[in-house]
Order: C-alpha cells, then structure tokens, then sequence
C-alpha cells in the first residue's frame, strides 16, 4: 500500500512537471515578449525597453527563463495580475481557491450518493418506465447545455420567484457595515463545515460496527446535536447574518452543479449494477431466501461501487470543468470565474496561474482518488 | 515466404463470405439495438436536425432572399423592430441584430455536425492506433502511452481550451483537432487498450505472426478491425463532448467563428436580453434547446451501441 502511494504521489510530481512545462511552451509560443506590453508608447527608448527586457528576465535564453518558470511556480510566485493590478496572483487565488473547494465539493458529495442511491434503484427495475424516464431525465441533465441549465434556474428561482439572489457571492446591502469581512467569514463557515463532516465520518466510523438499528440512532442523535450545537454558535456570534447572506447565494450554484452531475453516476451504477447482478453469489443470495431490499444493498451494490468509485476520477475533473462554466454563469467568484474573466481580458498571468492551480487540483483529486481505490479493492496490488 | 495456393475450386469468394457474415451480424446488431428504444429516440433527433442541416443551403437558393436570410450578415427588412417576435416568413424570429433565427439554427446544424464527425473521427484513429500499438507492444511504449494518457486525462477539458483559445485563433477545424488529440490519446485510447489486450492474445494473432506477417499488417489488418466495434461507441461521445465544448466557447465568446448555436446565444447575453425568458423565449431557446437535445441524441445513441456491442449489458 505504501509503495503504491509513493509510486503515485512520484508519477503525480512528474505529470505535474509535464503540465508546467506544456503552460510554459504555450505561453512562449506566442509572439513578442511582456515588454511589448507597452510598445505602444512611442516615448519609450530603446534602453529603457532593454532594461524593461532585464527586468523581466525575457533576454534570457529559453532553458533559463523555463528554470526561473519552474522556480516561481512551485514556490508560488506567479506574478502580477495585470486586470487587478497591484494584487499578486498569488493572493487572488489564495481568496479564491476556497470558494471553488466548498462549491465543488459539497455538489460533487452530494451528487455521487443521489447518483449511487438512484442508480440502484433503476437497476433494479429494468425495463420498466421508471427506468426509461430517469434514463431519458438523467441523459438529458447530464448533456443538458450548462449555461442555459443554470440560466433557467437563475430566472426560475432568482428572477421569478426571488428565493435566492441572481448570483454573486454576497449582498452588498447586507455587508454595508458588517464587523468582520467575507473572507474571515467565510473561511470559519470553512471550518465549521469541515469540523461537522469530520464529527459525521468518525460517528459512522465507530457505530459501524454496531447493530443496523442502534448504529442509525446513534448517527442521527448525535449529528443532529452537533448540528444544533453549530447553528446556536453562529446564531450568537454576531456574524450569522452576514454567513447565512453567503449561503444563500450557494444554494442555487450547488444545486445546478449536483443537478448536471448526478446523472453520471447514476448511469455507472446502473451498468455496473446489471454486471453483477449476473454473479453467482447474488442467486445464492436470493436462493437463502433473503429480502430484495437486503439482495440489493448488501450483495450487489456493494460490488458495483468499485466501478463507480473509479469513474470518480473522470467526474472530478468533468466536475471542475462544468464548475468552471457554473461560475461564470452564476458569477460566483472561484476559480472558473477567474480563469474565464482572466482570459476573456487577456490577463496572462493571471490566467495561467489560475490553470496551473486547476491543473493541480485536479491531480491532487486524482491522487485520493486512487488511494481511495486501493483502499476500497484489496484486489489492486499495482 | 507467402506460397500463393491460388483460390480452391467450388468455393464461394472469400468476399462473399465475409459480407454475408457482416450483413448477418447488422441484422442480429439492429434488432438488438432496437430493443433499447432510448437509441431510436436519439436517432430520430438526429435525423431530424440532418435534415435541417440539409434543408439550409436548398431553401437559400429558392425561398428564402439571401439579403434577408443569411444567417451572418443578413437583416429581416420586412420587421419594423428587432429582435421581431416569431411570425409567417420568421418562423422562429428574429435576433437584435435583425438576422433570421431559424435560418441561424440551420446553417449553424452543418457545422455541428461537421466538428462532432472531425472530432470524432481525429479520436478513433488516434486512440485506436494508441491502444493497438500500445497492447501489440507492450513494454516501454505501453508504459509512455499510458503515461501521457493520464495526462491527457487529467488536464481539465474545458479549462485548456479557454486558456488557448487566449493564446491562439481558435475555430472549428483547430477546436475538432484538439478535442481529438485530447481524447484519443487519453480516455478513449486507455478504453480502446483494454480491447486490444483481450485481441492481442488471440490464437489469430499468433497465427499471422507465423505465416509471417509484418508488425504493420498485423496491427491493421487483424487488431484493428475487432476494434472498430468499440471505437464506434467511443465516436458517439466525442461527438457530444465536441459540440458541447464548441457551444461553452462560443457561448463565452471565445471562439473564432462566423455563425454556431453557442454564438447565437453569446449574441442575445451581449444584448442584453438573458434574463428576459418569458418575453423573448424565441432568443433562447431554439439554440440551447438544440444543442441539449444533439448532445443528448448522440450521447443515448451510444449509451443503446454500448448495449450492443457490450454482451454483459444484454438482457438474459
């Protein structure tokens, strides 16, 4: 298992080496250098261009600007963002990372097990119309044109009936004079959903093992209490307001993104359902005369996850990528919005810091992934 | 050395043995694709957006007055405001800028459809020379195609396009290529492997190697065709993966083309008019309900070929 993880954490350092080394190309294929940013002024002279050249590093030969590249990026010095000019890439993402985490990953969680728990269930009932609906339902969300998706949800729950804001992060009005800023805000919401997901996995950590009816008692009893507990904090914090304003403008994003991603799954398991259920031990299940209920959980979803979790990988980067468009349609300030109002105002730096933190995020997936699968399969021996 | 036996007496032709064998396979292939009725509904919308895509150039040339109709630079003079709402000579209105929708959606139905078949068929030839030669082979050149495939995997499809599309023109022919190099040296090519493992130890194999076969003849003549199958359910999603990704480009606004369902829509958000859904339906939702419905057709199309081609799904 060890040697495993070593073997793919060294495979995901030389891919990610790879990666930086195709942004660097890229961008130098292009023609003229940063100094020809102000070759418009015809006041500039050709020393002081030099200079600008030094400055820059662009006189350099290739392999050495390529080695300053490398340098700057892995120790996070990505430069100047030109559409926001005095702050540094670095500090765009650091605010901006975040907001794209909590986005995706509360959309991708809750997508895979409304995925999972549908796809069983069509599984089990081939053939019939709910089969042929959710099929025909999922296929449609899971290829349904995004932007328009998540416009039809902006103008149906925001502009028509005015649930939710129309995208953006925060009000405003709300924060006219709020105590603290968003950022503080929202990263101890972070925390907070962090602190509550860890109280959850470690609760069906210990009751795992107890009885089908205690287990679940106990799960919900203490879930519930620590939920509780959470809310009555931030109710008397003084900042619960301003944390429910951000929430608010969440729903609608999640909502969209687990909308167009469930079906993925939903669809995987349904194929990976119908392969096991041809086993042998599935007719034995049965022939011991045990429920349907019970065949299908514990005997065949069980064995059908493996694929599921695998596809995992492909969904991760197809959930970055679709949040990418959910961002820019929802305005809500991640990573997406900023890669696509980077580009569209060709503010290079910026644009390929951002990339290049994608790029590394969907690797970084990539890794759990694959240490998830070897956990999960004791089969997978690499 | 090949010894020419010459052909047997009283034979049938070997040509004629294969097309019956293939024609019996069809057959077998239809009726068992029509069993899953999602793939005839995916079809039908195929069809049906061929058709328009068909009916464009021949309604340009006897109906429809280019000066009005023309999808990029025409203007509908007979409307007093634009955009107009959807009425006899404009079946689906017009957009602010006075040009025809419905002449729009058609003429933009071709060169979907031509990016989704490039893209597609830039995929399947090279994924399936990536996993033939990958499974033929095995050993350094597995591992170093294998390698650069989980880079293609992982490098985030929609994200390298927006950033090229910021570094150089990007149109349809450019925007096919990559999504082919792409998926066909990454997702399908890794598939199309794990096909070509189970072709490669075939006893066929062996016997081609003997009677002297070159390492080309092989690869082309014996591997690849039992890899056809697969890779045609492969061309299905590229194809719903090329037309989306050209509509999200164009849509933001980033793609260098003249006319596309994405543009259209690009066109009503620049005007102003997104939001305003009820009201102006007709600027909206022919082009997004067009490029759902073609990525869904195609993408059921090969969900009922996977059922086809994949005997586990098949019903007992």
């Amino acid at each position: 298992m060890a040697a495993y993880i070593v073997k793919r954490v060294l495979q995901i350092v030389l891919t990610l080496f790879v990666f930086l080394t195709i942004v660097f190309f890229l961008v130098n294929a292009q023609p003229g250098d940063i100094s020809r940013l102000y070759s418009l002024d015809p006041n500039l002279p050709p020393e002081t261009r030099a200079q600008m050249q030094e400055l820059f590093g662009v006189n350099e030969p290739l392999w050495k600007q390529y080695l300053v590249h490398l340098k700057n990026t892995l120790t996070g010095d990505l430069g100047v963002s030109f559409s926001l000019y005095p702050r540094t890439v670095a500090d765009v993402i650091k605010e901006r990372l975040p907001r794209t985490l909590v986005l995706f990953l509360t959309a991708t969680v809750v997508s895979f097990y409304l995925g999972f728990g549908l796809g069983k269930i069509i599984a089990w009932r081939r053939g019939g119309w709910v089969e042929y609906t959710s099929t025909l339902g999922g296929v449609t969300l899971y290829t349904v044109f995004t932007p328009w998706f998540g416009l039809m949800m902006i103008w149906l729950f925001a502009f028509k009936a005015g649930w939710f804001p129309i995208g953006k992060f925060l009000d405003p009005v709300v924060w006219q004079d709020a105590p603290s800023d968003a950022n503080t805000v929202f990263n101890l919401m972070l925390a907070t959903a962090v602190v509550l997901s860890l109280i959850t996995f470690t609760v069906f950590l210990v009751t795992g093992k107890k009885r089908l009816g205690m287990a679940r008692a106990l799960q919900a009893g203490i879930i519930a209490v620590s939920v509780v507990i959470v809310l009555g904090v931030w109710l008397s914090s003084g900042v619960g307001y301003l944390a429910w304003d951000i929430v608010r403008h969440m729903v609608l994003p999640i909502a969209t993104l687990t909308l167009i991603s469930f079906a993925g799954t939903m669809l995987l398991t349904r194929n990976s359902m119908l392969e096991v259920i041809r086993e042998d031990y599935v007719l034995a299940a049965r022939a011991k005369g045990l429920p349907e209920k019970a065949v299908r959980d514990r005997h065949v979803a069980r064995n059908a996850l493996l694929p599921v979790v695998t596809s995992f990988v492909f969904s991760l980067a197809f959930a970055i990528d679709g949040g990418v468009i959910i961002e820019s349609i929802f305005s809500w300030p991640g990573m997406g919005h900023t890669l696509v109002a980077a580009t569209v105002s060709e503010d290079l730096p910026l644009a390929v810091g951002t990339f290049v933190f994608v790029g590394l995020f969907v690797l970084l997936a990539h890794l759990a992934a694959d240490i998830l699968y070897a956990y999960l399969d004791p089969r997978v021996r690499y | 050395m090949v010894i020419d036996t010459g052909p047997i007496p009283n034979a049938p032709s070997l040509w004629r043995v294969r097309l019956g064998l293939a024609g019996r396979s069809l057959k077998q292939n239809w009726s068992l694709f029509l069993r899953t009725r999602i793939g005839i509904l995916g079809l039908v919308i195929i069809v049906f957006y061929m058709l328009l895509a068909l009916a464009h150039p021949i309604l340009m040339n006897t109906v429809w007055d280019e000066r009005i109709y023309d999808p990029v630079i025409g203007f509908a003079f007979d409307e007093t405001q634009q955009p107009a709402p959807p009425s006899l000579s404009h079946p689906l209105g017009t957009d602010p800028l006075g040009r025809d929708i419905l002449s729009q959606l058609m003429f933009s139905a071709r060169s979907e459809f031509l990016l989704g078949l490039l893209a597609a068929v830039v995929t399947v030839c090279i994924g399936t020379m990536v996993g033939a030669t990958a499974a033929y082979f095995g050993g350094l050149i597995d591992m170093l195609l294998m390698r650069l495939a989980d880079i293609m995997i992982m490098m985030p499809g929609i994200s390298i396009l927006i950033v090229l599309s910021a570094l150089i023109e990007v149109g349809h022919l450019e925007l096919a290529l990559l999504i082919g190099i792409l998926s066909g040296f990454g997702g399908t090519g890794v598939v199309l492997k794990s096909q070509a493992l189970s072709v490669v130890v075939k006893p066929y194999i062996e016997a081609a190697r003997t009677s002297g076969g070159g390492t080309l003849h092989i690869i082309l003549v014996h591997v690849v065709p039992n890899l056809l199958p697969l890779s045609f359910l492969y061309m299905m999603f590229t194809v719903t993966s090329a037309i989306f990704s050209e509509a999200v480009l164009s849509f933001l606004g980033l793609l260098d083309v003249r006319m596309s369902w994405g543009l259209m829509i690009h066109t009503t958000e620049s005007a102003g008019y997104l939001l305003q859904v009820g009201e102006y339906w007709w600027l909206i939702f022919p082009a997004s309900l067009s490029i759902t419905l073609l990525c869904s057709s195609f993408y059921l199309l090969g969900r009922s070929l996977d059922e086809v081609v994949n005997p586990r799904l098949r019903r007992t």
